[in-house]
């Protein structure tokens, strides 16, 4: 394994040929400022941080160097147009508090992404300033919470989630103060129409749906979901996790749906895993348009770009951060968009769901088994490996780990928790038939490898940098934070 | 095959709930629920003296797959918690109707459990489910 940066520190090691002389002086600071003793930081010379940072991303598994199937997380391909031109010094080196009238180029990226965004969503209006998709769902319920209160309603403390929304639903639901009612999926993966009717009242918030769900399929009856809802007083939140399987096809605003955050960093295409950077798009219907979260680009008669903040917008449910979302995310998202068009866009959700259903068939046909066989697959599909858990003594986690000898990413395992022993599958748009095949045929020499010698897939992976780890362990010991032995807290 | 005793009851969200005497139970959960969460490496139970409604949650467990809700299917108090789990959770996986209980819950009305299934009415709904 690698050793840390920290391990390869030598005292008074520095790379201070390379640096400029610089005088150092810190009189003016008071001495309650100053540190008493030197920062812990490793000791390095500049070519061994090079090399260790340089090893380090060659052990990566990553959308750039493997395919990277990851169900329910939309691994695209990120255009490197959109990198590039996100990083021109004009945008890089501004300062957050630039007036705005100094920013305008900017600001006219970010107002345009929000045009954009409410065409192809259908909302009245979309605002762009939470950090993550979490942070757009905390966001959304804090702005239904507002208005029931606002029209004196507020008995209404439930959330309805159904058993197939995306994971995070039900957490921000309770982070926002409310209490959770899970509603069952029928046996083709729609919400239970009759429990759901059994669930609605007066004590309804809203409901948080994941259209398409976590299990892959389309909701087909959502207009009858949402009448439902609606008529018991509640709102429609929509989680656009898997918005890729409809981009440019059908939108939430015509689904009825009152407030949706869209995951920029899965559908338009941003760099993301290993926990970020994310950025959400938040778009709302005339119900709640009031309470939106500033701030937000604004644009007045004479075409002048602006900050709408609290002072023109009393109603605010007010700030998810110190300033207006993830700027550099944002300008990807944008440059996307703008290379996609509106036929672009179609094209996306259109390869998207062509490619799940083509590898739905081809998994189907060597023999493994769908979960929802009789649905037709969205933009991801799911593979239940039960059988070969059974027979075979070899689970699907087995399976993934050994997908990773194999030279891909594993799909999502365990996930979502209503079929035993499944991996959650998104080729998406990028990846081209061949890529599809080879992935078939590795799983099906898994599954020859597990009748034969069963230890070669259990034990696997054999060939990456870190052989399986032992997940329980680390879950139950956990163990962070470096330390030198006898030293000092690295903090 | 689930190992399933018939001096329990079971409820269709996983718990398995034995009466203690009138006005205490013990809950647990299920051989299926710990076989489909797999290794449990953490139990949160709620506090001692927590007053609890029919369907409320109650614990917490997770695994290396999933976090799941414990629900008491009785309005109650908590009266005990298992010591034993804050230590050792992979108790649930090893005897999920034994040492491994989560709770106890106080009543003030006489237990009544009729509204839960018996051994063979939950193995009928897994069979249902699979």
């Amino acid at each position: 394994m690698t050793a840390l940066i920290f391990e390869h520190s030598r005292p008074g090691r520095r790379a201070a040929g390379l640096a400029p002389e610089v005088e150092e002086t810190i009189d003016d600071l008071p001495a309650v400022l100053l540190r008493t003793r030197a920062p812990f930081l490793p000791e390095v010379s500049e070519l061994e941080v090079v090399r260790h940072y340089t090893r380090l991303s060659q052990q990566n598994f990553s959308i750039d160097t493997h395919f990277y199937p990851l169900g329910s997380c939309t691994m695209k391909y990120n255009p490197r147009a959109a990198n590039r031109l996100a990083m021109l010094a004009g945008f890089l080196d501004a300062h957050p508090l630039a007036p705005a009238r100094t920013r305008q180029g900017f600001l006219s990226c970010v107002f345009e992404l929000q045009e954009m965004l409410k065409a192809a969503t259908g909302m009245q209006a979309v605002v762009l300033n939470p950090m993550a998709g979490a942070q757009g769902e905390f966001a959304g319920m804090a702005m239904i919470r507002r208005y029931h209160r606002a029209r004196g309603d507020e008995a209404r403390s439930e959330v309805l989630v159904p058993d197939a929304a995306h994971g995070t639903n039900p957490a921000s639901a309770v982070m926002s103060g409310f209490r959770v009612r899970e509603i069952p999926t029928d046996r083709d993966g729609d919400v239970d129409m009759q429990a759901l009717r059994a669930a609605v009242g007066p004590k309804t918030a809203g409901i948080m749906l994941t259209n398409p769900s976590t299990l892959g399929v389309f909701e087909r009856r959502i207009l009858e979901i949402a009448e439902v809802v609606h008529q018991a007083g509640g709102l429609l939140y929509y989680d656009g996790a898997n918005l890729n399987a409809i981009l440019g096809r059908v939108r939430p605003g015509d689904m009825q749906f009152d407030v949706l955050h869209l995951n920029l960093h899965k559908t338009f295409s941003t760099p993301h895993g290993g926990g970020g950077p994310g950025a959400a798009a938040l778009g709302v219907g005339p119900r709640l348009e009031p309470y939106l979260p500033v701030p937000f680009v604004v644009r007045d008669a004479a075409g002048h770009l602006s900050w709408a903040e609290e002072d023109s917008r009393p109603e605010t449910i007010g700030r998810l951060s110190a300033f207006m979302g993830n700027g550099g995310v944002l300008l990807r998202a944008y440059i996307y968009a703008r290379l996609l068009g509106r036929s672009g866009m179609r094209r996306v959700s259109e390869y998207a769901t062509l490619n799940a259903n083509y590898l739905a068939r081809r998994l189907e046909a060597a023999g493994f088994e769908l979960a929802y066989p009789r649905r037709r697959a969205s933009h991801e599909c799911i593979v239940t490996l039960k059988r070969e858990a059974r027979e075979l003594g070899v689970t699907a986690m087995d399976f993934a780990k050994r997908l990773l000898d194999y030279g891909m990413h594993a799909p999502t395992t365990y996930f979502p928790l209503l079929v035993p022993e499944c991996l959650l599958i998104e080729p998406t748009e990028t990846e081209s038939p061949e890529t599809l095949d080879a992935f078939v045929e590795a799983m099906t020499r898994i599954r020859e490898e597990a009748g034969r010698d069963p230890d070669k897939v259990r034990q696997a992976p054999w060939t990456t940098p870190v052989r399986r780890l032992d997940d329980v362990r680390a879950a139950r010991e956990l163990d962070l934070v470096w330390r030198q032995e006898g030293g000092p807290d690295p903090v | 095959m689930n190992k399933l005793s018939k001096d329990l009851r079971y409820t269709s969200s996983h718990e398995w709930v034995r009466r203690d005497s009138d006005h205490e139970i013990t809950i647990g959960i299920t051989d299926h629920a710990q076989e489909a969460l797999g290794d449990l490496v953490y139990a949160e139970i709620y506090p001692v003296g927590k007053r609890l409604d029919a369907g409320d949650v109650c614990a917490v467990v997770e695994s290396v797959k999933a976090a799941s809700d414990v629900y008491t299917p009785v309005t109650g108090t908590i009266s005990a918690g298992n010591p034993a789990l804050a230590e050792s959770p992979e108790i649930i996986n090893r005897d999920p109707y034994g040492e491994g209980w989560l709770l106890k819950v106080k009543t003030a009305r006489p237990v009544d459990l009729s509204g839960l299934l018996d051994a063979d009415g939950y193995e009928h709904m897994l069979a249902d489910a699979h």
